[in-house]
């Protein structure tokens, strides 16, 4: 009796180890043995690629190297930036001048890297912002945003700037669409009769990338999410992504879900060039702001303008086609050859792809299954390639690499895919660490990818670093392409909340950096270009400081004779002329900023004198052995009194 | 009088209008690196010009107390393009005269100017890197900064290398097929001729 008892005990306590042993485990670390000599980059060796990385609801721009994950630089494109003054400093605030007024911070999700006959030529990066709509361009030898251009006509720049294979334009698709017109004081409930859609399409200038928006599509009221430009033989279409084709205004988790198929709709632009030549584009009065840095002034300008060309698609019925595609698609993504589009329905239990060849037939045979506000809809069958089956749940973004597979992430069930794109086969699958957003391979959206490695952009982070609270830093895994199967290398924290990203190999980019301006080519009005030419000068209530920076000392470093509720303007140029000299400048009270001047810029920092006192100024930059020397004092002396205006460096006559 | 051999004579002409090179190539130069500054730094020195990153040397050289380079510092810059017109019309003139004693003076000029330079340069270097502002930021008591005539030498933490460069060494084959033509000259041929 005892030793059954004993023996029942002995047996439940084993069963309950094995239960314990079956319950699945975590992620824990699953790379395998040769993935650290697979991503180390010795000191003083180089990444591979420069990864150009959305940064989300920071506004900004992060630069990565690949394989190494290091962050190399957040370069400010639609948010103030502390660390070099961008939209604090006087040259810089137009910049994010827009109709609204000035905008500090903007949502900033998708990269478009410039090409050249569908390959990457490394002159520009450009992103879009999704709530005020803009889109920006960076130029790449200098790692800065040179160009903001406000978005008419748009509720929210999601759909973009994706571009064409030779950067003729970016394309800016509006993610909500909203009353449009003289008539926009209308009920919500409205949606249907007043809402419409709208899609600029930018032309950039090949010489100078200069973006102005050519023409405007007003399309049906729904939601446009992503895009791509065809390219090769379907150079000259766009293809966008269409969801809540149910035309919800309200609750729309689920009154936008209920559709069967929502569109991908295809945009012939070479059509739209030539009704626009025909004149028949309706000119709009609108406002928008058209932002730009010029290098040589060192100064942003930012204009209003008023006008803008649009077309109807509605009364252009061969200019515009929807391909029915199930359950509100998020990506939209052509391949390298140009034949296929993969669609991704965020909520669909099949990935279908579209052959452009087959859509173009359809078109001759006007194969349609009906119109939606007179736009035809070609039959979905009769644009399919095919579906990939069973792919994930949640399917959301496709890049390629160059040997006819494709990766789609998958934010549901949290992994990548790996499939093939002619005979729709998944050949692979991997986790990644949490719920992955878009992702990229380096070349992936051009004809021609680079390959190697496929990067996760993920939304989830958890448990992968060490805790910083309850706001965590990003999550990003790198994984080698390689072999036939993906395997994981690195994981590596990403600031803001990236979304899609692009990488790009560092030869087509890092001899073009440019390491200085030449001072002699600083046409600032307010540079002083030698201490010779620094100088203190009022101007009423304005007193303008044109003051020089050089290891280490700043010229005029004493000053004399401002007085309370003056506003002095700090011009300081940085005369250096070696790379890697940046000079900062700081002053006690400041209720803007500091600044930060490259060598051979000029930066103005305003700063109102408001107290009588003698403030003391300094370099913030660690510029050299004697940076703690590199200071000075502005005396501040009460409103109307008479100490007269004064300044100087290095001059001890005085002293007392 | 002795005459040259048609080959000597040859040889002389050569060596004086290679000699025009002096004019379109730099002659000497100093590099200079230091731990912050990985990619280095260079000054090249041309028979009226200096050229490089003279700026960026004379920025960091002033925390010791060292004068801003200017060229106007030189007075050779205004003569040396007329030396070296004078040796290549003596080399030439050597060339057409046909006499050995125009060969020995012409192997003499080019030694003593070979020697004035360096001793030239030398003394530049020392007034350069000892004669300093005493209100420098930076003194470090008993250092001078004077870089080397020729080779490598460690100051502060800068490695400073000087040398011949293009000119320079062109001067340096020039001299030594003179010198070498007069030996042959003088220990051979002066023999057989006569």
């Amino acid at each position: 009796m005892k030793i059954n008892r004993i023996i029942l005990l002995v047996t439940v306590m084993a069963s309950l180890v094995v239960l314990n042993s079956c319950k699945p485990k975590g992620p824990g670390s699953v790379t395998t043995g040769d993935a650290a000599s697979k991503v180390y980059v010795a000191p003083g060796q180089y990444d591979e690629f420069y990864n150009v990385v959305s940064g989300g609801f920071n506004g900004q721009i992060s630069i990565y190297g690949i394989p190494s994950g290091r962050l190399f630089k957040i370069l400010p494109v639609f948010s103030v930036f502390p660390e070099s003054g961008y939209g604090f400093s006087e040259e810089t605030k137009p910049m994010l001048n827009t109709s609204h007024g000035f905008v500090p911070w903007d949502d900033l999700h998708h990269i478009a890297l410039s090409t050249t006959k569908g390959e990457h030529d490394g002159r520009w990066a450009f992103a879009n912002a999704n709530n005020t709509p803009r889109v920006a361009r960076v130029d790449m030898t200098t790692f800065r945003t040179t160009e903001i251009l406000e978005i008419p006509n748009s509720g929210g720049n999601h759909s973009s700037p994706f571009i064409t294979e030779n950067t003729e334009y970016l394309v800016a698709g509006t993610r909500f669409s909203i009353p449009m017109g003289d008539n926009v004081d209308v009920p919500i409930s409205s949606y249907k009769e007043n809402f419409k859609g709208s899609i600029s399409f930018i032309k950039v200038n090949p010489e100078t990338g200069r973006m102005n928006i050519e023409f405007q599509l007003r399309t049906p009221g729904f939601n446009y999410d992503l895009s791509r430009a065809g390219k090769g033989p379907s150079h000259g279409w766009f293809f966008f992504s269409c969801y809540n084709t149910e035309q919800a205004y309200t609750l729309l988790e689920v009154n936008a879900s209920r559709n069967d198929k929502d569109f991908i709709m295809a945009v012939n632009w070479k059509k739209a060039e030539e009704y626009l030549a025909q004149g028949k584009g309706k000119k709009e009065k609108v406002k928008y702001a058209h932002n730009v840095y010029d290098e040589t002034t060192h100064m942003a300008t930012s204009s209003i303008l008023n006008e803008v060309t649009v077309l109807d698609v509605m009364e252009f019925p061969d200019l515009v086609y929807f391909i029915p595609c199930p359950k509100s698609p998020h990506g939209c993504d052509v391949d390298p050859t140009g034949e296929y589009i993969v669609g991704s329905g965020k909520l669909a239990a099949v990935m279908p792809v579209f052959s452009f060849s087959k859509f173009q037939t359809a078109i001759a045979n006007n194969d349609y299954e009906g119109d939606f506000d007179g736009i035809p809809v070609i039959k979905y069958e009769s644009a399919l390639h095919g579906e990939v089956k069973k792919p994930g749940l949640g399917p959301l973004h496709t890049e390629f690499d160059a040997n006819g597979n494709a990766y789609t992430s998958f934010f549901v069930s949290s992994e990548i895919v790996k499939w093939n794109v002619k005979t729709l086969e998944v050949l692979d699958r991997v986790p990644t660490y949490y719920s992955i957003g878009h992702l990229s391979v380096p070349g992936g959206p051009t004809a021609k990818p680079h390959g190697k490695y496929v990067i996760a952009y993920n939304k989830i982070t958890k448990d992968r670093y060490l805790p910083t609270g309850p706001e965590l830093t990003q999550s990003a895994q790198l994984y080698s392409i390689e072999g036939d199967k993906m395997q994981l290398l690195l994981d590596f924290p990403t600031t803001g909340e990236p979304h899609y990203a692009e990488a790009i190999p560092a030869s087509l980019i890092r001899d073009k950096s440019v390491k200085i301006y030449p001072i002699e080519h600083n046409e600032h009005p307010y540079a002083a270009k030698g201490e010779k030419m620094a100088r203190v000068e009022r101007n009423g209530k304005e007193v303008h400081v044109y003051m020089t920076a050089i290891r280490s000392h700043l010229t005029p470093d004493n000053i004399e004779g401002v007085r309370v509720g003056d506003e002095v303007y700090f011009h300081v140029t940085n005369l250096e002329q070696d790379w890697d000299v940046p000079h900062g400048f700081a002053i006690k009270g400041a209720n803007n900023a500091e600044i930060l001047i490259m060598p051979g810029e000029t930066q103005t920092l305003k700063w109102t004198a408001k107290e009588v006192g003698v403030v003391p100024f300094y370099c913030t930059d660690f510029c050299s052995a004697l940076h703690q020397e590199m200071s000075g004092y502005v005396r501040v002396s009460p409103a109307g009194s008479n100490t007269p205006l004064k300044f100087s460096t290095g001059d001890t006559g005085g002293q007392k | 009088m002795k005459k040259l051999k048609t080959s000597t004579r040859i040889i002389i002409a050569i060596a004086s209008l290679a000699m025009i090179s002096a004019y379109y190539v730099p002659l000497w130069q100093i590099l200079m690196w230091a731990p912050q500054y990985p990619e280095g730094l260079e000054m090249k020195i041309w028979i009226n010009d200096i050229s490089g990153d003279v700026k960026i040397i004379s920025a960091l050289n002033h925390y010791i107390g060292m004068k801003h380079i200017e060229v106007s510092m030189f007075p050779e810059f205004g003569y040396m393009i007329y030396i070296v017109g004078a040796l290549i019309g003596v080399g030439l003139l050597t060339s057409l005269i046909n006499r050995r004693f125009m060969l020995i003076t012409f192997a003499s000029l080019i030694v003593a100017s070979g020697i004035a330079a360096l001793v030239d340069f030398y003394l530049w270097g020392y007034d350069y890197g000892h004669n300093l502002d005493p209100t420098a930021p930076i003194v470090v008591p008993g250092m001078a900064y004077q870089p080397p005539v020729i080779g490598t030498k460690q100051l502060l933490n800068f490695t400073a290398f000087s040398g011949p460069d293009v000119g320079g060494w062109i001067f340096l084959v020039i001299g030594i097929a003179i010198i070498g033509v007069l030996g042959l000259e003088i220990f051979k041929y002066g023999k057989s001729t006569r």
